[in-house]
C-alpha cells in the first residue's frame, strides 16, 4: 500500500479541480481538506488494489453534498455579471466564469462532466460512484457538455482533451479573485 | 456529441499566472491536510526533510516517538514505503511533530548539544539488534566502542559481526549513535549515512 502522502501527489489537484466545479472556487479548499481527511482515516482499511481515485471521488462528492447541504440556501455560484468597465467587443465567452457555468448544469450533469472530464474517471466509475448504467452516465456528460458550449459561447471545453479544460477551469478560477 | 470539427480552446484573456492546482495543494493544503489529521488524530507516521551538513536527512515519528531518520542515500521514497509497510500507511509530511527532534538536531551538528532528549519509538528493530540499538547512548559522546566491545556489553561476544548488522540497520542514527561504534584497528568502518558522514560525526564530537 502506497504511503498516504503519494496519495496527496497522485490525486490531490485533480480532487482540487473536482472541488472547485462542484462548489465553487471559495469552498472548495474546505470541502477538499474534509476529503483527505476522510480518505486518510480510511486508508489502512482501504482493500489492495482498490481504484484510489474513484475511491477520493466517492468521498469528495458525499464531502461536497455534506457541505452544500450545511451552507442551506446559498445561492449557487453564478455567472459574474459584466460589468460597464469590461473591454467593449468582449463576447460571452470571455466574461463567462468557467466554474460558475459548470454550476449552473444541472446535478447530474455537473457531477458526470466533473468526474470525467476533471476527474479523469472513465464512464464505467463514473457510473458506480453517481449510481446509473456506463451509457447514461456518457449520455449526461455528452450533454453537459453541449450546455456548456451554448453557456460559453461557440467554445467548448475541452473537446476529447480534459487538460485543456482543466487550464480552463483553473484560468476561470483565477479570473474571479 | 459529435467528435467532427475542431473547436478552439476555452480561454480567459488577460490571465498569465494561473493558480496551478498541484502548487495550490503541494503549499497550503497539505500544510493544513497535516494539522488537520494531527488534530483529529488520523496521523499515524509524520515525517519531514531537513537540510544538515551530512546531507538531506529525513526525519519520522509516530504518536509515540521518532521512529526514522533517514541519510539521503538511504532513498526517501523507499523509506517511507517501509514506513506505510511496517508501521501504517497513513504517512504524511507533517513538520509539527518534528520540531524539538529537528532543533535538538541542528544544536547536536552545530556541537552545542551532547545527546538526544527526545521519545524514540523502536518498533523497527526488535531482537538482538534491538538490544544493540537501545545500548547505544552508553557510548559517551566524543568517544567510540569498537564492534567486538559492543558484542561483550550486549553480553554475545561472539555476536560481533550480529552488531555491525544492528548498526547497518539503526532505523534512528544520530539519535542513537552507531556512528560511535568502530573497528578495532581504529578505523571508523562502515556507516548508513556513508563513511564520509561518520568521519564528519567523529570529528565533531572530538571537537575536530
Amino acid at each position: 500500500m502506497l504511503p498516504f502522502d503519494v496519495v496527496v501527489s497522485l490525486h490531490g489537484p485533480a480532487v482540487l479541480r473536482m472541488c472547485r466545479a462542484l462548489v465553487g472556487a471559495s469552498d472548495a479548499e474546505d470541502v477538499w481538506s474534509e476529503t483527505f481527511v476522510s480518505a486518510l482515516r480510511a486508508y489502512a482499511d482501504l482493500q489492495p488494489g482498490s481504484n484510489v481515485e474513484a475511491w477520493l471521488v466517492t468521498i469528495a462528492r458525499r464531502r461536497a453534498v455534506d457541505h452544500l447541504r450545511a451552507a442551506g440556501r446559498r445561492a449557487r455560484p453564478v455567472a459574474t455579471v459584466p460589468d460597464a468597465a469590461a473591454p467593449a467587443g468582449a463576447d460571452l465567452a470571455d466574461r463567462l466564469d468557467l466554474v460558475s457555468a459548470v454550476a449552473l448544469l444541472p446535478p447530474r450533469q455537473r457531477e458526470c462532466v466533473v468526474y470525467h472530464h476533471l476527474a479523469g474517471l472513465p464512464y464505467a466509475e463514473v457510473a458506480e460512484v453517481v449510481g446509473g448504467t456506463e451509457a447514461a452516465a456518457r449520455r449526461a456528460a455528452s450533454d453537459g457538455m453541449r450546455a456548456l458550449r451554448a453557456l460559453l459561447g461557440a467554445a467548448p471545453p475541452a473537446r476529447r482533451d480534459p487538460s485543456r479544460f482543466r487550464t480552463a477551469v483553473e484560468e476561470a478560477d483565477h479570473d474571479r479573485r | 456529441m459529435t467528435d467532427a470539427e475542431p473547436h478552439p480552446p476555452v480561454t480567459v484573456p488577460g490571465v498569465h499566472d494561473v493558480p496551478d492546482s498541484r502548487l495550490v495543494v503541494e503549499g497550503r493544503l497539505r500544510e493544513r491536510l497535516a494539522r488537520d489529521a494531527q488534530a483529529q488524530g488520523v496521523l499515524d507516521v509524520a515525517y519531514r526533510t531537513v537540510d544538515t551538513p551530512v546531507g538531506e536527512l529525513l526525519v519520522a515519528a509516530t504518536e509515540a516517538g521518532v521512529v526514522r531518520l533517514a541519510f539521503a542515500i538511504e532513498g526517501f521514497d523507499s523509506v517511507l514505503d517501509t514506513l506505510a509497510r511496517r508501521v501504517s500507511p497513513r504517512v504524511l509530511r507533517a513538520p509539527a511533530r518534528l520540531d524539538r527532534l529537528v532543533v535538538e538536531l541542528e544544536e547536536y551538528l552545530a556541537g552545542r548539544r551532547l545527546a538526544f532528549d527526545v521519545p524514540v519509538d523502536l518498533r523497527l528493530t526488535s531482537g538482538f539488534r534491538r538490544q544493540v540499538v537501545t545500548r547505544l547512548p552508553e557510548i559517551p559522546y566524543g568517544s567510540t566502542a569498537s564492534y567486538a566491545a559492543v558484542a561483550r556489553s550486549a553480553g554475545s561476544p561472539r555476536a560481533v559481526r550480529a552488531v555491525g548488522t544492528a548498526c547497518a540497520t539503526n532505523p534512528l542514527p544520530l539519535v542513537m549513535p552507531c556512528h560511535r561504534v568502530v573497528r578495532s584497528d581504529g578505523a571508523a568502518g562502515r556507516y548508513v549515512g556513508g563513511p564520509e558522514a561518520k568521519v564528519w560525526l567523529l570529528g565533531l564530537e572530538r571537537g575536530r
